[in-house]
């Protein structure tokens, strides 16, 4: 025991999830009382318990302060371009099928100038486990308004309160074709990590937004404390509702929060239709793709 | 354990329990394991890690039941918890209670 | 394999330029397409979706350029040969991707069937004003490699050399086409698969846990590896050390675009390709590429019969620029002539390496059509004076 009355941390021990960290970049880039470093936790967890080998699993993100996430992973990673973590991440599964691609971004860069990427992988229904972290705001860059801010929140660029109707994630997702749409907040975090582990296994395009703290500008433009005042917040607002309408789960600022499984369907993904319908066509001349070049031995 | 009735099988099952694992200089303070511990085992320390900030500090060891919360929750990786194997007296003790 | 059909389609054949470099694409082992339609080099994409599904090849319609260049790069990370095809606008879109793919070393190649510009400009007609945004188009300090082709059979030659210069420079390379031999029809001849000069991928090849995805070979290019053999490798557009991770200061910034910039400036006369008739004891080269080298023959031609002695330098390769070259002849030429469908972009390279010691003339044109070959012979006549 330690003069804290906590045990030091024995050099022997390690943290669980270390073998998926890239401990020599930890600790990470997030403000105290962030939600992404709880959300990558889960992430990692679910990885971890999913069974999948970890060769097979790659993951890509965008730009933003969840962009940075790819670099903490002890994984294959991809730290892409502003809003394209999705077609990037599209380019590698169809090239290589036999990965698991996950994608870990944030509001900004998927849903705002990754929109049209967004509803377009939801469309075809491309085989991708896309984590959404929606923190209200374009964070790295000093806390601007973007198109999932509650009307009314404070931004540095709405200094007057936003006045724009922000987009119901789980709904656009949903309407868009997405086969398994959940929605948790940073405290969920036993909900979220089961979410993840069931979008690993899911065959289809998974979208899961985690509503998620930002302490350092959201919270603190708009006076609401810190990232645990939030996850207070979202203790006392979050009412779970597996199962509803996505219309129905619209953010109003600091109003009630729709969490919950919203969408868990079958449905034929992009390389399914793609085999399908080429196969049937062609019948014997089509010739499936091969998947990507050898690595050593020379191709 | 405060019981609102008490389960027919106290008698065997026994409530896991935990060692808290702290990494006080990776800790960025932000409480979310002292609040949400569902057996109150933390509280902030008054003393201040390398960054400046106050790490959790274990005030009722004997409480955790290893969930896990706090590892998952954890923003920063700083914390977690593994089971402790209780020596079997003092699982005799636990269950005559 | 169950198809009658051969990825290498050797024979003679009556092809456009678009079609012809759809094949070379596919002949060179390129199994990966993902574009988005853009009048003229939509046929590219047409041909590939009817040949990939013969073939083993995935073709991907996206929403938009901005995908289908990330998309390509993911695919190229992926382990396999990727490529995208657009004309002005889309080549506009793509230019952020084209960045990420200098900054993260991925090898992949962007064809641009060129057309009038800016804006929407001539979609059905032809130009060549995306030549220096084919240079400086993404932002940020970078070296590129840009061939540009004058006919079909080039279109086909030409695709196969720039897949082997990407995967040997580990960069994006561009092929310039222009609407004029994008849409041309042709001879071109598929040389036997065996026949076909390939560049494999250069695959890291030393220890798993030593593997560090920046730690450049001699001549300055990275081995790579491909996602999914348990590298753990982490890429980023970031500023970069040799493991990949990001680090945000000017050593670092020296370090990596430095290294981005030599690889391929150092290794430029391995790179550039042109094509020189009679320079020897000319008074007059006229430097060109892509279809303006066609009209200017007839434009040589014509001086020749009149007694001027002019020579042809033909840019196969225009970036990096044959500086060297230029140079040389620069020294012992009265002018040099260069026609091109803009208002004289690759001319601006070519006056910086002239330094004043001969002539440089540039016979300019708005787009739409090619020059007429009587402008040039002007400018020859008055460059020869």
């Amino acid at each position: 025991m330690s003069r804290l009355g906590t045990p030091f941390l024995d050099r022997n021990e390690h943290h669980p999830l270390e073998d998926y960290l890239r401990m020599d970049r930890i600790p990470h880039i997030w403000c105290p009382t962030c939600g992404l470093g709880t959300a990558l936790n889960c992430m990692l967890h679910a990885i971890k318990k999913s069974g999948i080998p970890r060769q097979n699993i790659a993951v890509v993100s965008g730009i933003g302060c969840s962009g940075r996430a790819a670099g903490y992973v002890n994984l294959d990673s991809f730290h892409t371009t502003h809003g394209r973590a999705i077609p990037f991440a599209t380019g590698l599964k169809l090239a290589n099928p036999k990965l698991k691609v996950v994608l870990f971004s944030g509001d900004g860069d998927l849903i705002a100038i990754g929109g049209n990427h967004l509803i377009h992988a939801a469309r075809r229904n491309i085989d991708l486990t896309v984590i959404g972290i929606n923190n209200f705001n374009y964070a790295m860059t000093g806390g601007q308004f973007g198109p999932t801010t509650p009307e009314k929140a404070r931004m540095t660029t709405a200094p007057y309160g936003s006045f724009e109707h922000p987009f119901n994630v789980p709904f656009l997702v949903d309407s868009c074709g997405a086969t398994y749409v959940a929605r948790w907040t940073a405290l969920h975090v036993r909900h979220l990590t089961n979410s993840i582990l069931e979008a690993l296994h899911h065959k289809g395009f998974s979208f899961i937004e985690v509503i998620s703290p930002c302490s350092t500008v959201y919270a603190r433009r708009n006076r609401l404390g810190d990232g645990l005042d939030l996850l207070k917040y979202y203790h006392e607002n979050s009412e779970i509702r597996n199962g509803i309408n996505t219309r129905k789960c619209d953010i109003t600022f600091q109003g009630r929060l729709i969490v919950g499984k919203f969408v868990d369907k079958e449905k034929p993904t992009y390389s399914d239709t793609m085999t399908k319908s080429l196969s049937e066509a062609l019948g014997d001349r089509y010739v499936p793709y091969q998947g990507p070049m050898q690595g050593k031995n020379g191709d | 354990m405060k019981y609102w009735r008490k389960p027919l099988d106290t008698d065997r099952v026994k409530p896991p329990h935990g060692e808290v694992h702290i990494v006080i200089d990776r800790c960025k303070g932000c409480g979310f394991c002292i609040t949400y511990c569902p057996r109150q085992v933390l509280e902030v320390s008054t003393h201040f890690n390398r960054k400046g900030y106050h790490p959790p500090t274990v005030v009722h060891p004997e409480a955790c039941v290893n969930c896990g919360l706090c590892e998952t929750i954890c923003p920063d990786f700083a914390i977690w918890s593994t089971p402790v194997e209780e020596p079997e007296k003092q699982q005799k003790v636990t269950s005559e209670k | 394999m169950k198809s009658n059909t051969p990825a290498v389609l050797t024979g003679a054949h009556y092809w456009d330029g678009d079609f012809a470099c759809a094949e070379g694409a596919i002949a060179v082992g390129c199994r990966f397409f993902a574009g988005y339609p853009i009048t003229p080099s939509t046929e590219v994409a047409e041909r590939i979706a009817l040949r990939f599904p013969l073939i083993g090849g995935v073709f991907v319609q996206m929403e938009d350029e901005l995908g289908s260049m990330a998309a390509i790069l993911g695919a190229a990370w992926a382990g396999t040969k990727s490529m995208t095809v657009t004309s002005g606008p889309g080549f506009s879109l793509m230019q952020e991707n084209i960045g990420l793919g200098a900054m993260t070393e991925t090898p992949c190649i962007v064809v641009n069937v060129q057309r009038g510009g800016p804006s929407t400009g001539l979609p059905t007609l032809t130009g060549q004003q995306d030549m220096m945004q084919a240079r400086w188009g993404s932002h940020g300090d970078y070296e590129i490699i840009a061939l540009s082709p004058s006919s079909p059979q080039e279109c086909f030659d030409l695709t196969i050399t720039c897949f082997n210069l990407s995967e040997k420079y580990r960069v994006p390379v561009l092929l310039m086409m222009d609407e004029c031999v994008g849409h041309m029809t042709e001879k071109v001849v598929v040389p036997a698969l065996g026949k076909i000069k390939v560049q494999h991928r250069r695959w890291y090849r030393g220890a798993k846990e030593k593997y560090r995805p920046y730690v450049p070979a001699k001549d300055g290019v990275p081995p790579m590896v491909k996602t999914g053999d348990d590298y753990r490798f982490h890429i980023t557009g970031l500023t970069h050390d040799q493991r990949g991770y990001p680090v945000i200061n000017p050593a670092c910034q020296k370090q990596c675009v430095g290294r981005l910039v030599r690889k391929i400036k150092d290794n430029a006369d391995k790179i550039i390709i042109l094509k020189e008739e009679e320079t020897e004891d000319a008074d007059v080269i006229v430097v060109s590429y892509g279809i303006s080298y066609r009209v200017a023959t007839k434009a040589i031609a014509d001086a020749r019969k009149k007694g001027v002695k002019v020579g042809s330098l033909r840019l196969i390769t225009v970036w990096p620029f044959p500086e060297k070259r230029i140079v040389e002849l620069a020294k012992k030429t009265k002018c040099l002539v260069m026609p091109e469908i803009n208002q004289g972009q690759v001319y601006l390279a070519l006056e910086r390496c002239a330094k004043g010691m001969c002539k440089t003339k540039l016979v300019p044109h708005y787009g739409g059509w090619v020059h007429d070959p009587n402008d040039i012979l002007k400018a020859i006549i008055e460059g020869a004076r």
